[in-house]
């Protein structure tokens, strides 16, 4: 029976729609993938000398079982978003004479294989080999891993258990900051407590079976309420949230703009891809910190060039890049509708704007670094708003791949070709590169000046710019009714 | 009304439709009947501009459909259900298409509360996403959503398919109701030759993309068509 099963997943796999992509896609995916695993046995390996480095008089196993406990949470955290059980894939098999138990084994067997428990033991197994090397008895070494493999298996089986909550998502996120935040405040010794508790698992090998235990409970449980819900009615139904009508009365104050800015939040607020990406957007403001507080980079760097356009403009390459595409769904319904594809378009071009004066004002803390920091981003939100969105309304007209809204946005390629990694290079590299000449030539204050002056021309060139555009989305409007219809692109 | 002169559209080498003349005068029920492939979808397609002629025109109240967009004021359609946003409400889709066609909040409340009989309780008020609807009932509420707005073209594609009896009957109320009306144009096309045959003015059928019949309905005219489609 399982070897039927196997062969299932086997023809999934290489069946499904993501290997029928295009060549250039699948290579920069396959980059990235190795590039991901690559850095984190990278990582793994060199973890310990690090430690060591770090903290001479300290024994780097202990040091990075003070840490574990924030490892647990975290990718709890995480997998809440990317990892789902795929209980709809057994649908077919319902009817089939199958032992339910059997399909509940095959499913839950299955997701103990999923790309996301490689991830944890790519970082650990090389740390442990290390660890070898070093002395450290090999047979406490392995037992330890074998824990790890084990909490790993748990957070998997944990996560199934949870997903069908977003309170235990808050939980656990709460846990996050609460932990650390005692921790760094010194109310609660967090990382003294719990360090004793995941260093044990190594320093007494037989502790193993603590772990162990969890991960068969956590198995069970699930198994048990698996088998029970085997039922189409049951957890098989896609379950449908309660709707929230909104009529978000305050856009009418746009006028006729005003109905598809609604449209628009709407589909941002009420689907799954849009709604995370504006929220990683949103985080993207703490983007700078990382290279404000770095010494390499000086305020007055290139490199802080993209951090600002990049900050101010993250929801304008996100969102704006996949635009028409997010209305693929019906968009041969906008096309016949009553509806002048300039105001279409002037709509989206508004949202944008607004997006990236938001972030602007957001950004206007990092002051705290220098006046140079609020100048620049001030030009570069200047730049975004005049030659960007153009320039990614531009690119926008050569989607024709359609977006399934509700699926996951982490790591998801559906509607992306080659255009949109090109289209990074004129949007991101292209100021960056003006920026650097023009400030070698003359200096900080001019080289801000010209990305701010490109912007300021952009903004009064956009009626013909925008004419432009509308021409260019008319005459491919027939490519991308064809295109959107394309389901599995 | 709708005028179409030498249309054909071809995939490739392949033709899919080709029609000669078809004059479509203002204020016919206009049935369109097949086999699949026959090419409604195509002709409705073309109609309403979601895809382009390889040669002729379609002519809708002195617009060419292929080069203005002016037609689309007052023309209206539901050909399938990528012409519903699926993560609106029924409601909010429906003073969606109201705020594009001119239509206010009041207009369509008043025209939503004519098809309470229609909607049998499970299209307003449900607290439900357009997507989480099934088929007939997105399909009732696409229908309902192509009246908004007074327009003088009605495109409906297979608007029998999937809808249960009852709901089939209103439909047939409703749209004869619709034809009756002077100025208003209803296009429909499908695959049951009885409700197309009870609606409709005129029937053409199509086959391989061409017209073999035009007919006026009459009492025997149903059974013309079954003649003809039971060879």
């Amino acid at each position: 029976m399982f070897k039927r099963f196997i062969n299932l997943q086997w023809k999934a796999f290489f069946r499904s729609s993501s290997f029928g992509k295009s060549l250039a896609l699948k290579i920069v995916m396959i980059f990235f993938g190795l590039y991901m695993l690559g850095a984190l046995v990278f990582v793994g390996a060199f973890l310990y000398e690090i430690l060591r480095k770090v903290f001479p008089d300290q024994n780097p196993m202990w040091m990075l079982s003070r840490y574990l406990v924030y490892w647990v949470f975290i990718e709890l955290f995480f997998r809440y978003f990317m990892q789902k059980l795929p209980v709809m894939d057994i649908k077919p098999l319902l009817s089939m004479p199958v032992k339910k138990s059997s399909i509940a084994h095959y499913i839950l067997g299955r997701s103990g294989f999923s790309g996301y428990n490689i991830l944890a033991l790519c970082f650990f197994i090389p740390f442990g080999i290390v660890l070898v090397f070093n002395g450290y008895p090999i047979m406490n070494v392995v037992l330890w891993l074998t824990s790890i493999l084990a909490i790993v298996m748990c957070i998997n089986f944990t996560n199934f258990i949870i997903n069908k909550s977003d309170k235990a998502l808050a939980i656990i996120g709460t846990i996050i900051v609460l932990l650390y935040g005692l921790d760094y405040f010194q109310f609660l010794p967090v990382k003294n407590f719990f360090g004793p508790i995941f260093h044990g698992l190594y320093q007494y090998p037989i502790a193993v079976l603590v772990p162990v235990a969890l991960a068969i409970l956590t198995y069970w449980i699930n198994f048990n309420y698996l088998k029970k819900k085997l039922f189409l009615d049951a957890s098989l139904r896609v379950k449908t949230k309660e709707a929230s009508a909104s009529d978000l009365a305050w856009t009418k104050r746009f006028g006729d703009m005003g109905t598809f800015l609604q449209l628009d939040l709407k589909m941002i607020w009420r689907n799954k891809r849009p709604k995370t990406q504006a929220f990683i957007s949103l985080f993207m403001i703490f983007y700078g910190l990382i290279f404000y507080s770095m010494d390499a980079y000086g305020i007055t760097s290139p490199m802080i060039v993209f951090v600002g356009l990049f900050m101010t403009g993250i929801f304008l390459s996100n969102f704006g890049q996949l635009i028409p595409a997010w209305d693929s769904g019906y968009y041969s319904m906008m096309m016949s509708q009553n509806i002048p594809l300039r105001k279409y378009l002037e709509s989206k071009v508004n949202l944008i704007s607004v997006s990236i004066v938001a972030m602007f004002l957001l950004s206007i803390p990092y002051v705290y670094f220098g006046w140079e920091a609020i100048a620049l981003n001030f030009s570069c939100a200047l730049y975004n708003l005049g030659v960007n969105i153009p320039m990614v309304l531009f690119f926008g007209s050569f989607n024709k791949k359609r977006i399934e809204l509700d699926t996951s946005a982490f790591g998801n390629m559906q509607g992306a070709s080659a255009v949109q990694f090109f289209v990074l290079i004129p949007l991101l590299c292209l100021p960056m590169l003006l920026f650097f000449v023009s400030k070698l030539l003359f200096s900080f204050e001019i080289a801000l000046g010209v990305l701010a002056a490109l912007g300021i021309i952009g903004l009064l060139f956009k009626e013909p710019l925008m004419k432009r555009i509308t021409e260019l989305y008319r005459k491919k409007k027939y490519i991308m009714i064809a295109g959107f219809k394309e389901k599995n692109s | 009304m709708i005028t179409t002169e030498n249309l054909t559209k071809k995939y490739n080498s392949q033709q899919v439709l080709n029609i000669e003349s078809l004059e479509i005068p203002k204020g016919q029920s206009f049935g369109l009947v097949g086999n699949n492939g026959a090419g409604k979808t195509t002709f409705f397609s073309l109609l309403l501009d979601l895809i382009q002629p390889t040669s002729g025109k379609i002519i809708n109240n002195e617009v060419q459909v292929s080069s203005s967009e002016d037609w689309k004021p007052f023309t209206s359609a539901f050909i399938d259900e990528s012409f519903l946003i699926g993560y609106l409400t029924p409601e909010e889709y429906f003073y969606f298409i109201g705020d594009l066609r001119g239509a206010n909040r009041a207009d369509v409340d008043k025209l939503l509360s004519s098809f309470e009989d229609f909607f049998h309780g499970e299209i307003l008020g449900q607290k439900k996403y357009l997507r989480d609807l099934s088929k007939g009932n997105q399909k009732k509420a696409g229908i309902v959503a192509s009246f908004i707005g007074n327009p003088e073209v009605v495109v409906l594609d297979e608007p029998f398919a999937n809808l249960d009896p009852t709901t089939q009957i209103r439909l047939k109320a409703i749209i004869k109701e619709l034809a009756a009306k002077e100025d208003v144009t209803v296009l429909i096309s499908s695959h049951d030759l009885l409700h197309v045959t009870e609606v409709c003015e005129r029937i053409v059928v199509l086959n391989k993309g061409e017209i073999v019949k035009d007919i006026q309905t009459s009492a025997e005219t149903l059974k013309e068509l079954e003649t003809f489609f039971g060879e």
